[in-house]
């Protein structure tokens, strides 16, 4: 493959293939227009979205977060169990649990040095366990305006689909506009010189990883108001591998250095995508989860370093 | 006596460099062989082609008068080359007597590994070593000396007949650098040989036989050690023939030394570590009226006692605004490391740097640079560039919270600041937006060197800034590194090319083990001073050098020197 073939793949590849597969759906998908199939598939895949935002953003420092789906299930716990207060307070505390556990995670990446899959996995096990201490099963809740915010829409657009549009603007924001965006992305790609550099390294780090907490409480919470049930048992179980596919699907090397932010929420569509198409033409999910095995090996191939260094 | 192991035109390219060029040389049984060099001279590479880290390209390797191939470390190790590396490798979990007989543990019945007659063995053959401890605690609660000792013991007990060391004892004690002396005798008279790869000369000159000289690639020397004058030593690892040092004229510095470079009678360092005086918090003076200004200058930089165990011994640094202060000495002088400490990259245990007057507090890189600070690291990949982003990015990378407002860049800011760099510096890119890895090294050092510029820095430590860059940019940066000073930047330049130090800088401090062992200025800025500072013998051959333990004097600070100051 030529070099300019090679940067294309990598930069717009996503883009095409999001492209061929609605054609191809909008061609052969019975009834795939209807506006409802099309809600059905942007909301399903929204939570992976806004946690892939905060993935991609420690993928870009060389980390990775294996503890988002457990936030989540924490999330979940805390909205219930502080509902009584009304849906703005138990949302701001669901949400700052997800700061402190991602506090947690940074510091012990940043400070201590601990690595990032050590530190996240503690994390993943642990407050999964913390969430079912709190919500040992199910809960049903009755809150209007939590409920709403998970059923309804402006426009026709459902607002949890909303949400995570906002947020993607913000993040990328964040990346291309702000200082914290540049340190995050210099720091991936060579530590060493952004501490040379006088970057404060180990403060930017550790807000990756709260950013990335705060996002997959945020996450948890719009999830649990969509389901009308807290289920801190099962709830974002393995999103962190969705989330992780979708960033690296997106093209953002794991190797740190470079984070695309429109380009990882294509990512998360295209694997919803593929998967609704495949179950529509009545392929197993074992296909489904085969043919995903070789996007991801396909895009990993497309970002990995080219003979540098 | 024929050679144990010989290497005939031996020669190993890498991309781009050549980096072994034609090497031959013989190691016989019962010598203690010196491998010397400088940066990129090939040493390390001659000892993988040993090891059977690489295979040469051209040549041939010969061990015990057969041709050798060895296509892994472990064959060279089965075939009885053993190499002991500065940083231990052993299981650093597992207990001595495991990683001293690993693989040929002491087996009883059921192929049970027998520890009560393992733990027997593996304290006799310590003993030998002069290292008493329990076998049975786990390696790494060991000091590194000992460790380093464990590593060397095992090494000869499986039965080597060549043993390479290399810098063995950077890390070590002087008492244990003594047992290791004695060790290397031993393994002398047993007719075992040893390559001694260091750059401590007076090492060398104790315990070595014969020499080789290794510079770009090629053997520049090879010989009895012993009647060989240091200064001819030196000026055969630096490529500098002796009565070839007085040419001059063949950098792009223009600039001629002024009054900066004559220092006022009582401002010559001594050489001896100060150590002792971080501990006296009586010494902590913010400026010495009459000593440090020269020109009405204050220092910019001021570095004092700078102190860090095996590494630094007390380096004292003044750089006064528009002043080139060269640091010179070998690799392992404590060059690099002095300007990573003066910018609080390099964790200390003694000493303190003024920037302005202003005391800076310690560990900290982003302190530095705000005082106005900055250091151009010598190891432009590993420490300088960020290769995924954009030459633009790269530049203003330093300058980003000056460049932004409430932690929102603005795009025209940096925009304005890298086109000035790009231009002054003239660095060649399609465009700001290329990536910074595809430029050749000497535009990555411009890059490097806007980066920080665009801070706008007090004063600037450039630690090789024209190694490894082509002729054209390195007479760019000569050049411009000559216009900064004159436009009142202070700057230290770090450098192994004694031409570029010598017509460079105002004022040269060289530094030898890690401390200052002598600072030339005025007529005495010559290459031929440089080297016979380096190749001054420090006194007290006999006992090896004491190195930098925090708050104890050293014994060579008695040592009476000219222009030395009283202690406080």
């Amino acid at each position: 493959m030529s070099e300019r073939a090679y940067r294309w793949a990598r930069d717009y590849g996503v883009y095409a293939a999001v492209l061929v597969l609605l054609l191809f759906n909008v061609l052969f998908t019975p009834h795939f227009l209807d506006a409802s199939n099309f809600r059905t598939q942007l909301v399903q895949v929204t939570p992976v979205v806004i946690v892939a935002l905060g993935m991609a953003l420690v993928i870009g420092t060389q980390g990775i977060d294996l503890s988002v789906g457990s936030v989540m299930s924490l999330a979940a716990a805390l909205v219930v169990l502080y509902l009584g207060y009304g849906w703005l307070p138990a949302l701001a505390v669901a949400v700052l649990g997800g700061a402190v556990v991602g506090a947690a995670g940074g510091a012990l990446v940043a400070y201590v040095g601990v690595q990032p899959i050590v530190a996240t996995l503690a994390l993943l096990v642990g407050v999964r366990g913390l969430a079912n201490v709190l919500v040992p099963q199910l809960v049903e809740f009755r809150n209007p305006d939590l409920i709403a915010l998970g059923g309804s829409s402006v426009a026709g657009v459902p607002v949890i689909v909303l949400i995570a549009a906002a947020l993607t603007l913000v993040v990328l924001f964040l990346v291309r506009r702000s200082t914290f965006g540049r340190q995050v992305v210099a720091i991936g790609g060579n530590r060493r010189a952004a501490e040379l550099s006088g970057l404060p390294v180990k403060r930017v780090l550790l807000t990756v990883y709260v950013i990335s907490g705060l996002l997959a409480a945020l996450a948890g919470v719009l999830a649990t108001a969509r389901l009308q049930a807290s289920d801190p048992t099962s709830l974002g179980l393995f999103i962190e591998l969705s989330a992780i596919t979708a960033v690296v699907v997106g093209g953002t090397p794991l190797s740190g250095g470079r984070i695309r932010v429109v380009s990882t929420v294509m990512g998360a569509l295209l694997m919803q995508l593929l998967s609704a198409t495949l179950i529509k033409h009545n392929l197993p999910q074992s296909w489904t989860q085969m043919v995903q095995a070789v996007i991801i090996l396909a895009a990993v191939y497309a970002t990995r370093e080219r003979g540098r260094r | 006596m024929d050679p144990v192991l010989e290497a005939k035109g031996i020669s190993k390219r890498f991309p781009g460099v050549l980096a072994l060029d034609g090497v031959s040389l013989a190691l016989h049984p019962g010598e203690v062989h010196a491998l010397v060099g400088e940066n990129g001279a090939g040493k390390s590479t001659l000892i993988k082609v040993f090891t059977g880290v690489y295979a040469p390209d051209g040549g041939e390797l010969s061990f015990q008068g057969r041709p050798a191939a060895f296509g892994t470390p472990l064959e060279a190790q089965r075939a009885g080359i053993s190499t002991i590396y500065q940083e231990v490798n052993l299981v650093p979990m597992m207990s001595v007597a495991r990683n001293l007989l690993l693989g040929r543990e002491p087996r009883g019945r059921l192929g049970v590994i027998d520890a009560a007659v393992m733990n027997g063995e593996a304290e006799r053959i310590l003993a030998g070593y002069g290292v008493e401890t329990d076998v049975r605690r786990p390696l790494r609660t060991l000091g590194v000396g000992a460790q380093q000792m464990v590593a060397l013991a095992r090494a000869v007990s499986v039965d080597a007949r060549v043993v390479i060391m290399d810098e063995p004892t950077s890390s070590l004690e002087p008492r244990e650098v003594a047992t290791l002396f004695e060790v290397i005798r031993r393994l002398r008279a047993a007719g075992i040989a040893v390559m001694y790869v260091s750059h401590r000369l007076d090492e060398l000159y104790q315990v070595c036989d014969r020499v080789t000289v290794l510079r770009d690639g090629r053997v520049a020397h090879t010989g009895p050690l012993a009647g060989l004058e240091r200064l001819t030593l030196i000026s055969l690892m630096l490529g500098r023939e002796l009565d070839e040092v007085r040419s001059r004229g063949l950098t792009s510095f223009t600039r001629r030394r002024a009054g900066a470079g004559t220092p006022e009678p009582g401002t010559e360092r001594a050489p001896e570590p100060r150590m002792e005086r971080a501990a006296e918090p009586g010494t902590e003076r913010v400026a010495e009226p009459g000593m440090e200004r020269v020109n009405g200058q204050a220092p910019v930089v001021e570095a004092r006692g700078l102190t860090r165990r095996h590494v630094l011994r007390g380096v004292d640094v003044t750089v006064r605004p528009g002043e080139v202060v060269g640091l010179g000495g070998l690799l392992g002088a404590g060059r690099t490391e002095t300007a990573k400490a003066i910018v609080g990259a390099l964790p200390l245990d003694g000493g303190r740097v003024l920037v302005a007057g202003l005391p800076l507090r310690g560990g900290s890189t982003a302190a530095a640079i705000r005082a106005g600070v900055s250091l151009l690291p010598e190891d432009r990949k590993a420490e300088g560039i960020v290769p995924t982003l954009s030459v633009r990015e790269n530049i203003a990378l330093a300058a980003l919270p000056a460049l932004a407002r409430a932690g929102v860049v603005s795009e025209a800011r940096i925009d304005r600041v890298v086109e000035i760099f790009m231009r002054r510096l003239r660095i060649k890119a399609a465009s700001p937006h290329q990536l910074v890895s595809e430029l050749s090294g000497g535009n990555q050092q411009k890059v490097l060197l806007a980066r920080w510029l665009a801070v706008r820095p007090k004063a600037l430590l450039l630690d090789e800034p024209t190694r490894g860059i082509d002729v054209g940019a390195k007479a760019e940066v000569q050049a411009l590194i000559d216009e900064l000073a004159a436009e009142g930047l202070g700057v230290l330049l770090i450098s192994s090319d004694l031409e570029e130090l010598v017509e460079g800088a105002d004022r040269i401090l060289v530094l030898r083990d890690g401390a200052v062992a002598g600072e030339l200025s005025g007529d005495e800025v010559t290459e031929e001073k440089i080297m016979a500072t380096i190749a001054e013998q420090p006194p007290e051959q006999e006992q090896p050098p004491e190195r930098g333990r925090p708050g104890e004097p050293s014994r060579q600070g008695a040592r009476p020197q000219v222009g030395e100051r009283s202690h406080e």
